[in-house]
């Protein structure tokens, strides 16, 4: 094949003598640069398998001159950042909650702490901002169906809503008034003409007039006769402009007809007393937090009839 | 007369057996592979009925062979049409995925239409299907020119052809049916693997049968690359494959690796299919039609050496860094990412050779727009094989991982280096195959260089873009110690760079579309009237086998 080499005119340099349909190969050497970042990789290599975990063994493996470990390094920085939080965590759960208000710098850490715990947990139904969505409450506003002081938050997060295995769940069951025929559809059509003029959505009319009475005998029971609902049986306020599932007539009828029973999972067994703190801070802050009730019962459903008009606690609005 | 019998009710016998197996069938989706399979061997049966040369039969001699003085090309037409369907195929899915997760109401509420099964049907299409077609047809073409001799066992070449694509058809049909055995690059279920074993084994077969009977004393370096990516590739299915079928007449098999030997096993597997498929395959394309379009000799002999040898040893041990910070052990994390690392060299050795060889004809870039289209995409097989080694660090790869960035790697890879490097090479490859002067249109080469050049630069900007900021968002951490982010703020902030990529999408498919016209235009014997470009020429006479003379023995 030596015979076959030739110089290449355009490079200058020989070629090695071979050719396959028309293909030569030149006998150019292997660039230098090329080479020795090449031998510069295998240096660092060397280095770095002597200085970390690399080479396996019979039963482990080389632990590497640095005593490196990605679980020991995981370790450090969950250890670091636990140290850095106990004492915030311990202050917290030790804090009375109608205290909690009165101490702005532990409220604060407690309020950064529940953002991101929000994050992680409560996002995926009431939505990044808090602003929920159709049947997922909003809580950056004041309408509380279970009262809006910490208390009464925290009550809630840490039982949740109409969870079916735990007693002491946040419950209350409207009637699905159409589908168990409690109620014929023009009567419900009249309820919900009268439950669009209390929020005034539309004008009074003769339907809305039927349905008033109608109010009186079903519903007032449960939503008061003013139809401002009740806190202690989780009854929703009817006169303002907030509903969960919406007050155009559809909507009505629907949560009329069927009832609509939504339901928040507990945390109480999921998340430690502490991060459920922070939740309830958080959530107080986002613009509807009330004030605990000046009559102290010790009893959450009795703590949350108080009336309108309370002042946010809020700092941060 | 016997031979026919023997196949006609061997097909016959598949079709029976196809049938049975569809009636037994434990679900739908094994039923409905059952009854593709007994239809492929009808059709077979029938083509096989029909085409038997009953004359030559009766003379009692087997069908006269093909005209031993020129290249068996058909089964090489063939894999050139298929490699632009299929690209059509695959690519056209890929932008429906990717607006999908623009906009997820196009996954129109079904199973069968939902990203995640058109996914892999994106995934398998333009690698296996677009991509393995172009490296069988290439190969075929490369292994008879290079060594000077037809294909060997022209019955197996054929063979391999049609059984891929059924494999191709199997493999698409049991994604949107929901048959997948969730390995990543490897999700047809263990018959369709059984399948692609027999078909694999018959492409080595040919392969190699025509490196031995080879008229040139030394074997070219694209046949180590080919040889490499068959051999490799057919080692990495069978073990990732490994698997017991729950029943025999079922679709469902579970893998014999459990948890971390599982993931190892999968990323071994899955890092050299990239490694051995879609860099080692397509290198052996830019080694023949690189060199043959630019008319000039290949840079570097020894570079070639040392850096195939070098490539083929370092990059079957990198695929540990897919798995980096997961619950495989430290140690293979660093091996993993060591051998990435060292690997980075021997990868640019193929660019520089390739972009070398220009030597002497870099006016070409301006003049040609074959080469224009190589030259990208030697560079980008340079920028991935940069790009790669460096997120296998572990400090860039904590960042990295599970972010959009990893898209935009793999699609700088894809449509910048297998995508291009392919597209060039049908370029070539389409007036020699068809016997046509020249391509219908150079000038519309290069309307088709700039939409992809336009469309890969969209795609792989928005995917770094994108990548970096769900990696900084995610590990964003504010004065107070706690995640800044929800996850549902990630994914929203995402949406303007996955509509750019969509637009990449779009401009690189609107240039795979010009391409199919070119073809479509050039096969039919038409030439486009515009101002003429560089043209590689081309001498017929030289392009045959070498015949009437006993093979030369393998080179001492």
């Amino acid at each position: 094949m030596v015979d076959n080499k030739r110089i290449d005119e355009p490079t200058g340099t020989s070629t090695v003598g071979h050719e396959w349909d028309g293909i030569e190969e030149l006998d150019t050497p292997m660039p230098r640069w090329w080479l020795w970042t090449l031998y510069a990789t295998i240096v660092w290599a060397l280095v770095y398998v002597i200085l970390y975990p690399a080479w396996p063994m019979v039963n482990s493996a080389t632990e590497g001159v640095l005593g490196w470990s990605s679980r020991g390094d995981y370790e450090k920085a969950v250890a670091a950042r636990e140290t850095e939080l106990e004492p915030i965590r311990q202050a917290l759960v030790n804090t009375d909650i109608h205290d909690l208000p009165n101490n702005s710098a532990l409220l604060n850490e407690a309020i950064q702490g529940g953002r991101s715990a929000f994050k992680v947990h409560c996002v995926q139904c009431h939505g990044a901002g808090a602003a929920g969505s159709k049947g997922y409450p909003n809580l950056n506003d004041d309408e509380w169906l279970w009262g809006g002081d910490m208390e009464a938050i925290e009550y809630t997060l840490v039982h949740g809503i109409r969870n079916p295995d735990h007693a002491e769940t946040r419950f209350s069951q409207m009637p699905a008034f159409g589908r168990d025929g409690i109620l014929q559809p023009d009567e419900i059509q009249d309820l919900v003409s009268y439950v669009r003029v209390l929020s005034n959505r539309e004008k009074s009319s003769a339907s809305a007039t039927r349905g008033a009475a109608l109010f009186e005998i079903n519903c007032a029971v449960c939503h008061g006769s003013d139809a401002k609902g009740d806190r202690t049986q989780g009854a929703p306020n009817l006169t303002d402009a907030i509903n969960l599932y919406g007050l155009d007539r559809a909507s009505l009828t629907d949560t009329m007809t069927n009832s609509r029973n939504g339901v928040m999972p507990r945390w109480g067994h999921r998340l430690d007393a502490a991060t459920i703190r922070m939740l309830t801070a958080y959530v107080h802050s986002l613009g509807g937090g009330e004030a605990a009730p000046k009559l102290q019962e010790g009893s959450t459903e009795q703590a949350a009839t108080q009336a309108e008009g309370e002042t946010p606690v809020d700092e941060q609005s | 007369m016997d031979t026919l019998l023997l196949r006609v009710g061997g097909w016959l016998a598949i079709v029976f057996f196809a049938f049975i197996a569809m009636v037994l069938a434990a679900d739908t989706g094994f039923a409905v592979h059952m009854a593709i399979i007994a239809m492929a061997a009808g059709i077979t049966l029938w083509v096989t009925i029909n085409k038997a040369d009953y004359a030559a039969i009766g003379r009692g001699i087997l069908k006269a062979p093909a005209d031993p003085g020129i290249y068996d090309d058909d089964p090489i037409r063939w894999g050139v049409i298929a490699t632009i369907f299929w690209g059509i195929a695959g690519m056209a899915v890929g932008l429906i995925i990717a607006l999908q997760l623009a906009f997820p109401v196009l996954n129109l509420n079904n199973e069968f239409t939902t990203f995640g099964r058109l996914r892999p049907l994106h995934t398998s299409a333009v690698i296996f299907a677009f991509g393995g077609n172009a490296l069988i047809a290439t190969s075929y073409y490369v292994v008879q020119r290079t060594c000077r001799a037809r294909l060997a066992f022209p019955g197996l070449a054929r063979f391999v052809f049609w059984g891929y694509q059924l494999f191709i058809v199997l493999a698409a049909t049991g994604y949107l049916m929901g048959v997948t055995q969730s390995k990543e690059y490897a999700e047809p279920e263990w018959y369709v693997d059984l399948w692609l074993t027999i078909v694999w084994l018959c492409y080595a077969a040919v392969f190699i049968g025509t490196v031995v009977r080879r008229s040139e004393p030394h074997i070219y370096v694209a046949n180590w690359f080919y040889l490499s990516f068959i051999l490799t590739i057919a080692m990495l299915h069978v073990v990732n494959g490994l698997s017991m079928p729950v029943s025999l007449l079922g679709s469902k098999s579970y893998a014999a690796f459990a948890g971390v030997q599982d993931a190892l096993t999968q990323w071994w597997y899955g890092h050299n299919a990239v490694g051995f498929f879609l860099t080692a395959g397509f290198l052996a394309m830019m080694y023949y039609f690189v060199p043959k379009q630019a008319e000039r000799p290949v840079y570097s002999y020894r570079l070639s050496i040392i850096h195939f040898w070098s490539l083929i040893f370092l990059y079957i041990w990198a695929g540990p860094h897919h798995l980096h910070y997961t619950a495989l052990p430290d140690w293979a994390q660093t091996l993993g990412m060591v051998f990435s690392v060292v690997l980075w060299m021997p990868s640019w050795g193929g660019m520089i050779n390739g972009l070398m060889t220009l030597n002497g004809a870099w006016d070409k870039i301006r003049t040609d727009p074959i080469i224009r289209m190589m030259v990208l995409a030697l560079a980008f097989y340079g920028m991935s094989t940069f790009e790669g080694p460096m997120m296998s660090i572990k400090a860039v790869n904590s960042l990295s991982h599970y972010t959009d960035w990893t898209v935009g790697h793999v699609h700088s890879g894809a449509l910048g280096w297998n995508g291009m490097i392919t597209f060039a090479c049908l370029y070539y490859l389409v007036p020699r195959l068809w016997g046509k002067e020249r391509l219908y249109s150079l000038r519309m080469v290069n309307w088709h260089f700039w939409l992809s050049t336009l469309g890969i630069v969209l795609y792989a900007a928005s995917m770094w873009v994108a990548g970096i900021m769900q990696g900084l968002m995610w590990r964003e951490y504010g004065d107070d110690g706690y995640l800044v982010y929800a996850f549902s703020e990630v994914v929203s902030a995402m949406l303007p760079m996955y509509l750019i990529r969509a637009a990449g999408g779009l401009l690189y498919l609107a240039g795979a579309l010009v391409l199919v016209y070119n073809v479509w235009m050039t096969i039919a014997g038409k030439q486009r009237e515009e101002k003429p470009m560089t043209e590689t020429p081309h001498n017929e006479d030289l392009d045959k086998p070498i015949v009437g003379k006993p093979a030369i023995a393998p080179a001492e």
